[in-house]
């Protein structure tokens, strides 16, 4: 069967349950003796085996068969939650992440897991763990199968299936074995699954047998009926089939039925609780489909598209000034707003996909460094453009280690400072206006200003006399230089070179911006600001010379026309004064290369930009307005141009460029 | 067997002008040839880059081949072309002097390049076909579309500032 189809449901539906997992994981961490919780792992760990058997991936299922059984144990309460249990199933957790992730990249998700499946092994018997030995043949008996697949046969009982072993015997006379081996599995394939044959079946098919082979598999047809179907292939002598017999240890078969009885009844409360309150139920079942990324991708780019030809009408009303047409283009073009939003909508996800792995690594990463961590996450709801998604997750993980690494202090020296022995990290998300906010504070010792300064002299980031003069929050924006580290020592968590700088760098290139605020021995708190999507945006169209560029609304401050004798200098750079700042004074038409002079005029055209908290006024010469506008890449070729984000198509078909402002101001 | 050999030994080329010579590029490599429009300068690129055009929705980047190999540059006529190519997945669009024909080139026509032909170096180049009347300049679009060589270029422009 062709599995592919299902190879997208299987990754999603994985992933989902690994996730499920890890969050059950860390409440049962905090409250070891909740049993419900444990049957919440185990569901998930059943499900995913179920699955990855079904899709071929054995590791996988081996390796979530082998955490079933200890969840099990815990459940009947012949093992104990130790720190060894649970480290031994996020261990495996990992792994089954990494089988996961092997498969979404394509591969086989194979991967070696005997030694974990060993320490389970350990754990369920009740032992310590032992050295491996070389008993790797331990969980098959006599029949020649595997523990996983008796387990397999098991279920299958319980699903009211038969199973069978299957004995046949070709006629001595026969000369193509592999072709008539080759027929008889046509034929059980028909009827049963296989679950084992002996000898196995490269070997049948290369003939390295006698004449006689066996064949264990689970049908729902009876003996009888196998037997005449085999018996109809030609050349075969002798066909015996009879029920086997699951041999399964008393124990076990308890366990399953005791989870079966646990499903039902909770079915049943579920049952009950629908009939009484039919309305919860409804809006539980709230209806959604997967669709694939790509789908939404093409949508959008036809609707750019759009909104190119929007433009186009737009433009060509005007000019007309046909009363009809002009009306029915703003119909239009509310519609197409709307249109708009809905897309959008449809493309955002709520930002918990990214903060859920977050628990995990901070328990990990506070137990390597001896700290005592609490991660509280709010807004996981707020939800954000896919494509930002996909891209905000590495800069949170770097921002969290360095809260973990510098930020919160170890435990004693919490106490000395009469501080709570347990730090607490935040990590919130909400939306306002056009924009999500991401805020991740942390209650540790605070950004130590003079080391700031003391490490960006050694690095030459600054000078001594200019570091005297500098403000707090100046001091911290340093953190964000390139080549900075403020950790006394470089641990594995953090400082590996690698800084804030790469946080910056990333988040701007998201089109959002980061700042950080730091009380002395109170904590710190990083703030990320995105906008909420990426592709369409609001822009003012201006013109230097004959060219027309577009700058993003969220970067401008203001537009404004002032008298050329208002225009200072300072240290040989122009300056304006606007509202009491100092601000640089930049000709575009400079700065871009625009061939010709400009207008003689007793006035400038300005455009007030920001990056942070630094402006930078921009002489234009002319103000077209404000429009929506499809922000399209300049392509590979043209990569990282000067003060250029891209491009985008204007309403009379011509191309216009995209001013990147954070290039324009230093 | 006899059909393999026909694809392995002859190539299909679009034929375009520039100055006095006749350039080939393999068919394959050809996405449309259209004709001169408005171009948006890239400001702060190297001057055979002219800028970006609109075509059919997608901005693509165009340069100037007379330019990219310091010949003399002219100025666009109803002749001019832009031959749209895509090489390893970078979609550029090249102006030439014209553009107006498709050949076969058999394989054992083509011989290594000179030194320097048509003020083009080797190195641009994949070969020369001698064919009955012309002669056919193969140019290696990999090279001649390097997007290194514009980084490097631009930071030796930058240094010089």
């Amino acid at each position: 069967m062709d599995m592919n189809q299902y190879l997208d449901v299987f990754v999603e539906e994985s992933r989902e349950h690994l996730q499920a997992i890890n969050e059950h994981m860390l409440k049962l961490e905090n409250d070891p003796a909740e049993i419900s919780i444990v049957n919440d792992i185990f569901r998930s760990a059943h499900t995913l085996k179920g699955m990855s058997a079904t899709m071929g991936f054995e590791d996988l299922a081996s390796l979530t068969h082998q955490m079933e059984n200890v969840l099990d144990a815990i459940r009947q309460r012949k093992v104990q939650v130790t720190d060894e249990v649970i480290d031994a199933l996020f261990e495996s957790v990992d792994h089954l992440e990494a089988m996961v992730e092997s498969i979404i990249a394509g591969g086989d998700g194979k991967r070696d897991v005997k030694d974990i499946v060993d320490k389970l092994n350990a754990i369920e018997k009740g032992k310590k763990q032992t050295p491996r030995t070389i008993d790797s043949k331990n969980g098959i008996s006599g029949d020649g199968l595997d523990e996983f697949q008796r387990s397999i046969l098991d279920q299958s009982v319980e699903q009211g299936l038969n199973p069978f072993t299957v004995k046949v015997t070709l006629e001595k006379s026969c000369i193509l074995k592999a072709a008539r081996v080759y027929m008889i599995f046509n034929v059980i394939e028909q009827l049963a699954e296989v679950i084992h044959s002996a000898p196995e079946v490269s070997d049948l098919e290369e003939e390295k047998f006698d004449h006689e082979f066996t064949v264990t598999l689970i049908s729902e047809k009876e003996a009888i009926e196998i037997k005449e179907k085999i018996s109809k292939v030609s050349e075969v002598e002798d066909v015996q089939v009879e029920s086997y017999h699951t041999k399964s240890s008393p124990k076990e078969s308890v366990e399953v039925a005791a989870t079966m009885e646990l499903e039902k009844s909770q079915e049943k409360k579920a049952e009950n609780k629908g009939q009484n309150e039919p309305s919860v139920k409804s809006a539980q079942n709230n209806k959604t489909i997967r669709v694939n990324i790509n789908r939404l991708d093409h949508l959008m780019n036809l609707f750019e598209e759009l909104v190119v030809d929007r433009g186009r009408l737009e433009a060509l009303a005007r000019q007309l000034n046909n009363g009809d047409l002009t009306d029915t283009v703003e119909h239009m073009t509310r519609l197409s707003s709307d249109l708009q939003d809905a897309l959008l909508t449809m493309r955002m996800v709520p930002i918990d996909q990214v903060f859920n792995r977050f628990p995990r690594m901070i328990r990990s990463l506070a137990k390597d460094l001896g700290k005592k961590i609490n991660l509280e996450i709010s807004g996981g709801e707020t939800e954000l453009d896919r494509t930002v998604i996909d891209e905000i997750g590495d800069p949170l993980v770097h921002l969290l280690r360095n809260s973990v690494d510098h930020g919160i202090e170890l435990p004693e020296r919490r106490s000395q400072a009469g501080k709570t022995e347990e730090g607490t990290i935040s990590l919130v998300s909400f939306h306002s206006g056009n924009h999500i906010f991401i805020e991740i504070e942390d209650d540790g010792g605070g950004i130590n200003r003079e080391k700031v300064i003391q490490k960006a002299i050694e690095n030459n980031i600054i000078d001594e006399v200019y570091a005297k003069t500098m403000e707090d929050h100046e001091v911290f924006q340093l953190l964000f230089a390139s080549g900075f580290s403020t950790a006394d020592t470089v641990s594995d968590i953090s400082g590996r070179g690698v800084g804030l700088d790469v946080v910056k760098n990333k988040i701007e290139s998201l089109g959002g911006q980061i700042t950080v605020t730091s009380v002395r021995g109170r904590g710190t708190k990083f703030a990320i600001e995105l906008p909420l999507t990426l592709s369409i945006l609001s822009a003012m169209l201006i013109t230097t010379g004959p060219e027309t560029y577009a700058i993003p609304l969220s970067n401008i401050v203001e537009s404004i026309v002032i008298p050329k004798s208002e225009v200072m200098k300072a240290h040989n750079q122009l300056v304006i004064d606007f509202r009491g700042k100092v601000v640089p004074l930049l000709s575009l038409r400079e700065v871009l290369e625009v061939e010709g002079e400009p207008e003689e005029k007793d006035t400038y055209s300005i455009v007030v930009v920001r990056k942070g908290d630094q402006y930078a006024a921009l002489i234009v010469d002319r103000f077209i307005g404000q429009q929506e506008i499809v922000l399209k890449p300049l392509g590979e070729y043209l990569s990282n141009i000067f003060a250029i984000s891209g491009a985008t198509i204007l309403g009379d078909g011509k191309v216009s460029l995209i001013l990147d402002c954070n290039d324009l101001i230093k | 067997m006899s059909e393999m050999k026909t694809v392995e030994t002859e190539m299909k080329a679009i034929v375009f002008q520039l100055l006095d010579e006749e350039y080939g590029v393999d068919v394959h490599q050809v996405r449309s040839i259209e004709r001169i429009q408005e171009i948006t300068r890239v400001p702060r690129t190297p001057s055979f880059v002219k800028g970006v055009i609109n075509l059919r929705g997608i901005v693509t980047p165009i340069i100037d081949l007379r330019s990219r190999f310091d010949l003399v540059e002219t100025t666009y006529t109803d002749e001019t072309r832009i031959v749209i190519v895509n090489v390893n997945d970078l979609e550029v669009g090249m102006i030439v002097d014209s553009a107006n024909d498709v050949i076969d080139v058999p394989a054992d026509s083509v011989e290594p390049p000179p030194k320097v032909v048509g003020g083009i170096e080797a190195e641009y180049l994949d070969g020369v076909a001698k064919l009955e009347k012309r002669l056919l300049i193969l140019l290696n679009l990999e090279r001649v579309l390097n997007p290194e060589e514009i980084i490097t270029l631009r930071q030796f422009k930058e240094k010089s500032e």
